[in-house]
C-alpha cells in the first residue's frame, strides 16, 4: 500500500509551511518519515530527504537520534501522551538540554527555567518542580513547545497541536509559536486538517489526498485562486462565521489507498471529472506564481494560456 | 417565535467538595457548575451553546438528559416541569429526549450490530413487534443516509463519519423531539464535518426536531444554530439570533471569543482582542462580574455588583454593566 506517494516540498529557515488533508491521506506518514520513525513494516521506498545540507535517508538509527529532538522536534496533538506522568517538568524539558547539549546542574536549572519562560509559564522555578498532571492543557502544550525548543531545533513539526484546546486558547498558543518563531528562525511544518490555522500561521500550503500532494503554493495563492477540484471544495466544505449559505458537501468517501483507483485519485469524487481524468494520471502543471496542481483542468488551461 | 419544546429557567447544579480522605469529609465548598441559567428552545429550532471547557457546557446537557438533578430551578419540556418526574413519566420524558456525543468511537458499543444498537431504545420505549422494529431501523438507517442492509454490520465497520450517522440515527429511532449534540463534529475531518451538520439541518427540516448544539467551533455552531448562548463560568452572558450575535455581538467575552476564532482567509482583517489568563475555578468564582478579571473594559462595579440580563433589542440579550447607562 502506498500511504505517501511521490510528494516532494522543501522549507526554508523561519518558514513555515501547512500540510492539509482529511484523516487517512498520508500527513502523519509523511511527518513519521521526516524523522525516520515509520512504523514497523513500513519502508521508505525511494526519494530522499535533504535536512540542513544532509540527506538523512540513509542515516542509521543512532545516528538520526543525536538529530532527532536536537536539530529537528515534534509537537503532537495530545500533550498527555508526549508528557510522562511520572516524571517532573523539569526532568522532561531539561532532557534534549541534557543529551544533546551536554548542559548539567546550574547551567541546566537555568536554562529549564529560560525555556518555561519563553513559554510562558508563570514562576517557572517552582512550577518546573511540579508534575504534569497540575498543568492545565494549555500549559501542558507549552511544555511540550518548551520541550521542542530545549534541543535548539532548526525544524519544528507540529501534528495538529491545537485540536484539543479551546479557541481562546488556541489562539494564544498559536501566537506563542510565531513569536518563538520569529526570535529563533526556526522552521514550522503545521500539519493539520484546520484551514483557519492555515490561514492565520503558514506561508505555503502543500494539500494532500490520498498521499499525494495535489496542489502546493502560496497561502494567499492558494485560498484566493484554488487550483485543484479538491483544493476548491474543502475551502467551501468549512463554515465562515456570520454566513449560513448550505456547506458544500463532497460526495463520496477518500479512496481505499490498497486498491486506489485508476487516473486521478480524486476522479471519483469529483465534479468536473471527464474521460481522461479516469483513465490517465494528471501530470502536475506549475504556474507562474510557482502555485503548482496536479489536475487535467490546469494542465489544460495552462496549454491555452 | 414558535412554542418552546425547551425552557429552563433559572437553573443551578452546584457540586459538593469534600475535604478530607477519599471524599468521606464534610462539605467544605462547592462547584458552581451551573449558576441561575434561563433558555428556551422553540419547535425545529436549533439553540447553540458555545464556552471555553469548564463553562458547564456538558453540566447543562447532563441537567435536561436527567441524567444529574437539578439543585434548583426548572427544566419545563412541553410545559411539564422535568425535575420532578419520575417512574413511567420519566421514561416518557427520555423516550423524547435524545442525545449524540462527541466521540462516535466511544459512543457506540463495539459488541454490538448497528442492528441492535438502533433497536436497544426502541426495545425499551416502545412496544413495537420485532418485525415493526426491523423496519423502523431501516427507516432512520435511511433517513442517515445509510442502507437499511447495513444493520447487520459492526461499528468497527464504518468510518467515523458514519459512526456518527448510526449515532444520530439511534437518537432518531423513538421519534425524539428534542436532540442534545455534545460536540458533535469536533472528532471529525472537515469534509465530513459539511456532511454531517448539512445532514443535520435536512432532518431538521424534514422531521420538526429542535436541537441543543453544543460546540466550540464557532463557525460551526453559528452556521446550524438559530440562536445561540454564550456560557461563561456557569453563567449565560449573552444570548442573541445567530447572525445578530456574529455581527454585533455586545458583552466583552462574546467580542473576545469571536476575536479568537481562526480566520477563513489569510486576508481577513482580525481585529486582535487578546484573552489573558485562563479560566478562573468555578469553586471560587470571582464576585462581581465573573468575566471581571480578564476583562478589558472592567470598571469599578464590575467586581462588587453582578450584572443583570438586559435586553438589548429584540430577541438578544446580555449581561454587563456597560450596558446599564443606556
Amino acid at each position: 500500500m502506498k500511504a505517501v506517494d511521490d510528494i516532494t516540498f522543501s522549507l526554508k529557515e523561519g518558514e513555515t509551511l501547512g500540510i492539509v488533508g482529511e484523516s487517512g491521506c498520508g500527513k502523519t506518514t509523511t511527518c513519521h518519515a521526516l524523522f525516520n520513525l515509520l512504523p514497523p513494516g513500513g519502508q521508505l521506498m525511494g526519494g530522499s530527504i535533504h535536512f540542513d545540507g544532509t540527506e538523512i535517508t540513509a542515516k542509521s538509527q543512532k545516528e538520526m537520534q543525536k538529530i532527532r529532538g536536537k536539530e529537528m522536534a515534534m509537537i503532537l496533538q495530545d500533550p498527555m501522551a508526549s508528557l510522562d506522568p511520572l516524571f517532573s517538568i523539569f526532568d522532561q524539558v531539561g532532557e534534549p538540554a541534557y543529551h544533546h547539549r551536554k548542559l548539567r546542574r546550574n547551567s541546566l536549572k537555568t536554562q529549564v527555567e529560560e525555556l518555561l519562560g519563553m513559554v510562558r509559564i508563570p514562576s517557572p522555578s517552582i512550577r518546573m518542580k511540579e508534575f504534569p498532571h497540575q498543568m492545565s492543557g494549555g500549559m501542558r502544550q507549552r511544555i511540550v513547545g518548551a520541550m521542542a525548543l530545549a534541543g535548539g531545533p532548526k525544524l519544528i513539526v507540529a501534528d495538529e497541536p491545537t485540536t484539543n484546546l479551546d479557541v481562546t486558547i488556541q489562539l494564544q498558543y498559536l501566537e506563542l509559536l510565531k513569536e518563538l518563531q520569529d526570535q529563533t528562525g526556526v522552521a514550522l511544518i503545521f500539519v493539520t486538517h484546520n484551514l483557519g490555522i492555515v490561514a492565520k500561521m503558514c506561508n505555503q500550503i502543500a494539500v494532500m489526498y490520498a498521499g499525494k500532494i495535489v496542489e502546493q503554493g502560496t497561502t494567499r495563492d492558494i485560498f484566493n485562486q484554488p487550483q485543484h477540484p479538491y483544493t476548491d471544495a474543502l475551502l467551501k466544505s468549512i463554515p465562515v462565521l456570520g454566513n449560513k449559505d448550505p456547506l458544500y458537501v463532497i460526495p463520496g468517501q477518500p479512496p481505499n489507498l490498497a486498491e486506489p483507483p485508476d487516473g486521478c485519485l480524486f476522479h471519483p469524487r469529483c465534479p468536473k471529472a471527464d474521460q481522461r481524468c479516469r483513465v490517465e494520471h494528471p501530470p502536475e502543471v506549475v504556474l507562474q506564481n510557482a502555485q503548482s496542481s496536479v489536475c487535467w483542468m490546469t494542465h489544460k488551461e495552462e496549454q491555452h494560456a | 417565535m414558535p412554542e418552546p419544546v425547551l425552557e429552563v429557567i433559572d437553573l443551578k447544579k452546584h457540586f459538593p467538595v469534600r475535604s478530607s480522605f477519599l471524599g468521606m469529609g464534610s462539605v467544605s465548598q462547592w462547584v458552581r457548575a451551573v449558576d441561575g441559567i434561563s433558555f428556551s428552545v422553540g419547535a425545529g429550532e436549533t439553540l447553540g451553546v458555545v464556552g471555553e471547557s469548564g463553562c458547564g457546557k456538558t453540566t447543562t446537557a447532563k441537567l435536561i438528559l436527567a441524567q444529574e438533578s437539578a439543585t434548583s430551578g426548572e427544566i419545563r419540556f412541553q410545559g411539564q416541569d422535568v425535575t420532578r418526574l419520575k417512574g413511567r413519566d420519566l421514561m416518557e420524558y427520555r423516550r423524547s429526549v435524545q442525545a449524540v456525543f462527541q466521540d462516535p468511537f466511544s459512543s457506540l458499543s463495539p459488541r454490538m450490530r448497528v442492528g441492535d444498537i438502533i433497536s436497544e431504545p426502541l426495545e425499551i420505549h416502545t412496544d413495537l413487534s420485532r418485525y415493526n422494529i426491523r423496519t423502523r431501523v431501516g427507516e432512520v438507517l435511511e433517513l442517515v443516509g445509510l442502507q437499511p442492509e447495513q444493520a447487520s454490520l459492526f461499528p468497527h465497520e464504518f468510518s467515523g463519519g458514519q459512526r456518527q450517522r448510526i449515532a444520530i440515527a439511534r437518537a432518531l429511532a423513538t421519534e425524539a423531539k428534542l436532540i442534545i449534540l455534545d460536540e458533535p463534529v469536533s472528532a471529525l475531518d472537515v469534509s465530513i464535518r459539511a456532511h454531517i451538520l448539512t445532514l443535520l439541518e435536512d432532518l431538521q427540516k424534514q422531521l420538526g426536531v429542535s436541537y441543543v448544539f453544543i460546540g466550540h467551533d464557532l463557525a460551526a455552531v453559528a452556521h446550524i444554530s438559530h440562536r445561540i448562548a454564550v456560557m461563561y463560568l456557569g453563567e449565560i452572558v449573552e444570548t442573541a439570533e445567530s447572525l445578530d450575535l456574529c455581527n454585533d455581538p455586545q458583552h466583552p467575552y462574546t467580542q473576545v471569543l469571536f476575536a479568537a476564532s481562526l480566520p477563513s482567509h489569510p486576508d481577513e482583517d482580525k481585529t486582535v482582542l487578546n484573552l489573558s489568563g485562563e479560566v478562573p475555578s468555578a469553586i471560587n468564582p470571582p464576585t462581581g462580574c465573573s468575566f471581571h478579571p480578564r476583562c478589558e473594559s472592567a470598571m469599578p462595579q464590575c467586581s462588587t455588583f453582578e450584572p443583570t440580563q438586559k435586553t438589548l433589542s429584540v430577541g438578544h440579550m446580555a449581561a454587563c454593566h456597560l450596558h446599564e447607562e443606556r
